[in-house]
């Protein structure tokens, strides 16, 4: 694991001839895994756009459950007649709301653009080992997007069933609309964006283990690339299994098979299914469920340590034990899955094995917390917007970790699960968090990506608001979860007993728009600033990867000459000379990856 | 005609944002720092807007807790106040946490904002601190677990006495049926191919069992009996959820789960504690103002209901039961005047 990659005997950057890109090789068919990463960022952005739309549709149902709105009517068509949503639709937004949130932006988003980003540039390579099979992944996560975003416009509306897709009701048209056409394109568009994730993860890992530079060592790499590399080897292991189990599903429904069927009555006839299990989609399903949640949370807090130690000017704290916890977490990530299914039917026995392995998984997490803590402590923050970001994404990560205490003691779970505790719990810990290291991510590599600034004031705006917000919408809703109020109600007026918590989820709503709204700074600042943007210097946050040693405009091969040989990790920050009388260069308090061992300076065993 | 005025004015308004901003930017004094990465004044700011943000988050825990615990619904069953001790326990743990770490990390945020040409602290481990930090949490929350662990086979391993009620709760696309098993205690055979007519629940008519078996829409309950519920599905996946009760169990077709408990307070008893009738007061309250309600829905009498808690269709917001638990002689009077489904079919 320590072996320095081998110099490329023939470091090609240019050999065969290079020819100017036509406009549809750089910008649209482009191999160079910056564009690539920027078409992922793109597309999972307006991806974000849609799935927060389709949540203040939700939220302004929920708060006001009696009143009509002509926007329903405007964006739902006839599902939302004379400005009342109908509930098949409410349904369906809330599965499309987390299908795009978790696989489209979470997933592709976070994993695709930075993945893409950061793994050439921080491990010292020209590109990914192929830049045709990175190529075909993005195109085919957005002709996945595309698939998905026409389901909306499918007769019997998109598919109903929850995102988790559950049969019988995913199964069968007659139980609820969407599970006919609208069901069928979700499966298809989930098979071709597995397709594209395994391409992706497949990619991520041969370059990681195969291209890094001289010197670049598994153990001084960035945690970032620790992170993605990881990341990639979970989504490897676990994404097929829900290919298994959407192809199941699909038998089920057009080829006759039993696999999940059995024992059904509907709509006044006997069907012909025996012999198959609901539950045992559930254990496929969440076998890769639970990954999945990591999948989107390892990057997140992979950026988050870069952009803590960057802007603390500190070594982030506790580098190996990071690497430890993230593998930690990877390996227990494949072992907790049925915390999901305590009350589904399974045999209790495996109820108490898997509320064992989810509290040791509760461990690595919390020290993360506590390294990025220390890595703060007795440091000189610069308090840029990416690391506000990163500090309320360790914020969120703590407070939705600790709910996952109770919701993973099974007999806890009995009476909350299903509820808006579970709601509050997953959005903080897996959104909040991811989308605050997709933001944290976009700020500081801004520069990097377009060659100019982020403007900061709008940055602040962007993120007290939504700091405030988050946090106004999910901690109160634990409460009314706590109250026995159950997910994917379309209302609760048809009980009397939940009238006195209508209030509060009026201001869980209002919080909502509020937060929606201030994402708008955000969208502003970001396509204003790709064209009149401040441009950037080359190393804007004084940071000691390899990224920002390439030149401000983005170049084929990333580096005009050689590519840059490493001698050190990458958190010699605030680093002081042997005599302790000033930093190891003079006058500056970093020492990139690039710089060799100073005079006057002690090597560090890592 | 309202749609272009109103895109008129929309537009009017972006011009106007932008001509403001656009003025701003021409106001900035020359010398001002352009560079978008922060300075020394905006380290201050930004480090002083997390103590802000201190007062604002420790502010909403309080509120949350202080305004929002009261909706915590009362327990009514044997298992509930073990249940309620491991909840607060495990609550009282995290929030103790929550309180002592967000605080730590809000205040380096504050404390240790950047001052250009200041020094940070080379720190880069201690595996002592790792080590404590790991350590901690294991003792702490293999007590916790282990805890939730007793509990959780306890409430799981239901022994079937002699007393035990055994009854079939039957879910279907949007409501719910109760067989009880009738004087046998046994509950006949039954599988959705029986469905006929009549014979709703596809009980299987030859079975001698099933004769006295008796279907009902309504729940009762006798108090301080043990129940084990046998559920079952017609169509797809459904989730029995007794809140007050502390239970909750999906409802599989293809397959027969089951939970048991022993309710301990009666429908009439809930009703008149102190909690319930503040409760009811309020929610009478809100329903009184209420312009949506017909006049005999805006009084509210507490009943105890199960309520459909896994996604399983349109009506899936109002699938419910009402439960009435009352004193055994009023059950065995209430059950004594339902009909066996021996009497049913016997009608047809």
């Amino acid at each position: 694991m320590s072996v320095a990659a081998q110099p490329l005997a023939n470091d090609h950057v240019h050999e065969e001839g290079h020819h100017e890109p036509s406009f549809i090789e750089k910008y649209i068919f482009s191999t160079d895994h910056k564009m690539i990463a920027k078409q992922y960022l793109i597309t999972g952005l307006s991806m974000g756009f849609i799935g927060i739309a389709m949540s203040m549709l939700m939220r302004l149902q929920l708060a006001w459950p009696n009143e009509t709105f002509w926007i329903y009517e405007v964006l739902l068509g006839r599902f939302g007649e004379d400005g009342v949503m109908d509930p098949s639709i409410y349904l369906a937004l809330s599965t499309i709301h987390g299908t795009i949130m978790i696989f489209y932006v979470l997933t592709a988003g976070l994993s695709g653009t930075f993945s893409n980003l950061l793994i050439p540039l921080q491990i010292g390579a020209r590109d990914m080992a192929s830049g045709f099979m990175n190529m075909l992944s993005y195109w085919l996560f957005f002709i996945s997007c595309v698939i998905i975003v026409s389901s909306f416009f499918v007769e019997a509306g998109p598919a109903s069933a929850g995102w988790t897709v559950y049969p019988p009701l995913s199964a069968l048209p007659q139980a609820i609309g969407g599970s006919g056409l609208g069901m069928t394109l979700w499966l298809i568009a989930i098979t071709i964006f597995v397709a594209s994730s395994l391409l992706g993860s497949l990619n991520y890992i041969v370059t990681v283990l195969n291209l890094r530079t001289q010197g670049m060592t598994m153990t001084r790499l960035p945690l970032t690339i620790w992170a993605f590399f990881v990341t990639a080897i979970i989504g490897v292991v676990s994404f097929p299994v829900l290919l298994a189990a959407a192809l199941l599903l699909l038998m089920d429904r057009s080829f006759g098979t039993s696999f999940f069927l059995s024992d059904i009555y509907i709509q006044g006839e006997v069907l012909s299914y025996q012999g198959g299990s609901p539950v045992l989609y559930e254990h496929l399903f969440w076998f890769l469920g639970h990954p999945e949640v990591y999948i989107v949370l390892l990057p997140a807090l992979g950026i988050t340590s870069e952009i803590l130690a960057t802007n603390s000017r500190k070594p982030i704290f506790g580098y190996r034990a990071m690497i430890a916890s993230i593998l930690a977490i990877a390996f227990l990530s494949t072992v907790v899955w049925g915390h999901h299914m305590f009350v589904s039917g399974m045999n209790p026995f495996l109820g108490s094995v898997f509320t064992f392995t989810t509290l040791l998984i509760a461990i690595p997490s919390g020290v993360k917390a506590f390294n990025f803590i220390t890595t703060l402590w007795k440091g000189n923050l610069q308090l840029n917007p990416a690391m506000l970001f990163a500090i309320g994404l360790v914020s969120t990560f703590i407070t939705g970790g600790l709910t996952g205490i109770i919701l993973g003691d099974s007999t806890l779970d009995i009476n909350v699960h299903d509820t808006y505790f579970v709601i509050a719990h997953f959005h903080l810990v897996m959104g909040i968090v991811g989308v605050y290291g997709l933001l944290a991510g976009i700020y500081h590599w801004f520069p990097k990506m377009f060659g100019r600034m982020m403007n900061k004031n709008l940055g602040y705006v962007h993120f007290w608001i939504t700091a405030v917000g988050a946090y106004g919408i999910f901690f109160p809703m634990h409460f009314i979860g706590m109250a026995g109020l159950p997910r994917r109600y379309y209302k609760f007026t048809e009980f009397p007993y939940f009238d006195d918590l209508a209030n509060t989820n009026i201001l869980i709503s209002v919080f909502a728009f509020v937060t929606a709204g201030a994402q708008l700074f955000f969208v502003y600042n970001f396509i204003h600033s790709i064209f009149y943007g401040k441009k950037a210097e080359q190393n804007p946050w004084k940071s000691n990867t390899l990224e920002w040693t390439t030149p401000v405009k983005n170049i084929h091969g990333n580096w005009p000459g050689e590519i840059p040989k490493v001698y050190r990790w990458s958190y010699d920050y605030s680093k002081l000379n042997k005599e302790e009388t000033d930093y190891v260069i003079t006058g500056q308090d970093f020492v990139p990856q690039n710089i060799p061992l100073q005079e006057h300076e002690e090597e560090m065993d890592d | 005609m309202t749609a272009l005025l109103i895109i008129i004015v929309a537009a009017l308004l972006g011009i106007t944002i932008w001509q403001i901003t656009k003025i701003f930017k021409l106001s900035q004094p020359i010398e001002s720092d352009d560079s978008q990465i922060a300075n020394n004044k905006d380290n201050e700011k930004q480090g002083k807007l997390f103590l802000v943000f201190i007062v604002f988050f420790y502010g909403l825990m309080f509120y949350s807790f202080w305004s929002l615990s009261k909706f915590y619904a009362p327990g009514a069953s044997e298992h509930s106040a073990d249940y309620d001790q491991l909840f607060f326990i495990s609550l009282a743990l995290i929030m103790f946490v929550q309180v002592i770490i967000q605080f730590m990390l809000h205040w380096f945020g504050y404390k240790y904002r950047g001052q250009k040409g200041r020094r940070a602290l080379f720190y880069a481990d201690n595996d002592k601190l790792e080590f404590i930090w790991t350590i901690i949490p294991v003792i702490t929350l293999s007590a916790l677990i282990i805890y939730g662990l007793f509990s959780w086979s306890e409430i799981m391993n239901v022994e079937e006495t002699d007393e035990t009620l055994v009854v079939e709760i039957y879910a279907y696309q949007f409501a719910w049926r109760v067989r009880y098993s009738g004087e046998d205690r046994t509950l006949g055979e039954a599988n959705v191919r029986f469905i006929e007519g009549i014979n709703q629940l596809g009980v299987n008519e030859t079975d001698p069992y099933a004769k006295d078996d008796i279907i009902t829409t309504e729940l009762h309950l006798p108090v301080d009996r043990p129940v084990l519920f046998k559920f079952r599905s017609q169509d797809v996946l459904h989730s029995a959820y007794f809140p007050f009760f502390r239970s909750q169990m999906n409802v599989v077709p293809g397959m027969t789960t089951q939970f048991g408990f022993t309710p301990t307070t009666t429908s009439k008893d809930i009703r008149n504690s102190e909690y319930m009738v503040d409760k009811v007061r309020n929610i009478n309250e809100i329903r009184k103002n209420n312009v949506n309600l017909g006049p005999d829905e805006k009084t509210y009498e507490f009943e105890y209901y199960l309520l459909c808690n896994k996604i399983c269709g349109v009506s899936h917001y109002n699938m419910q039961m009402k439960i009435v638990v009352e004193t055994e002689e009023e059950y065995q009077k209430w059950i004594s005047e339902q009909q066996t489904f021996g009497e049913l079919t016997a009608q047809n």
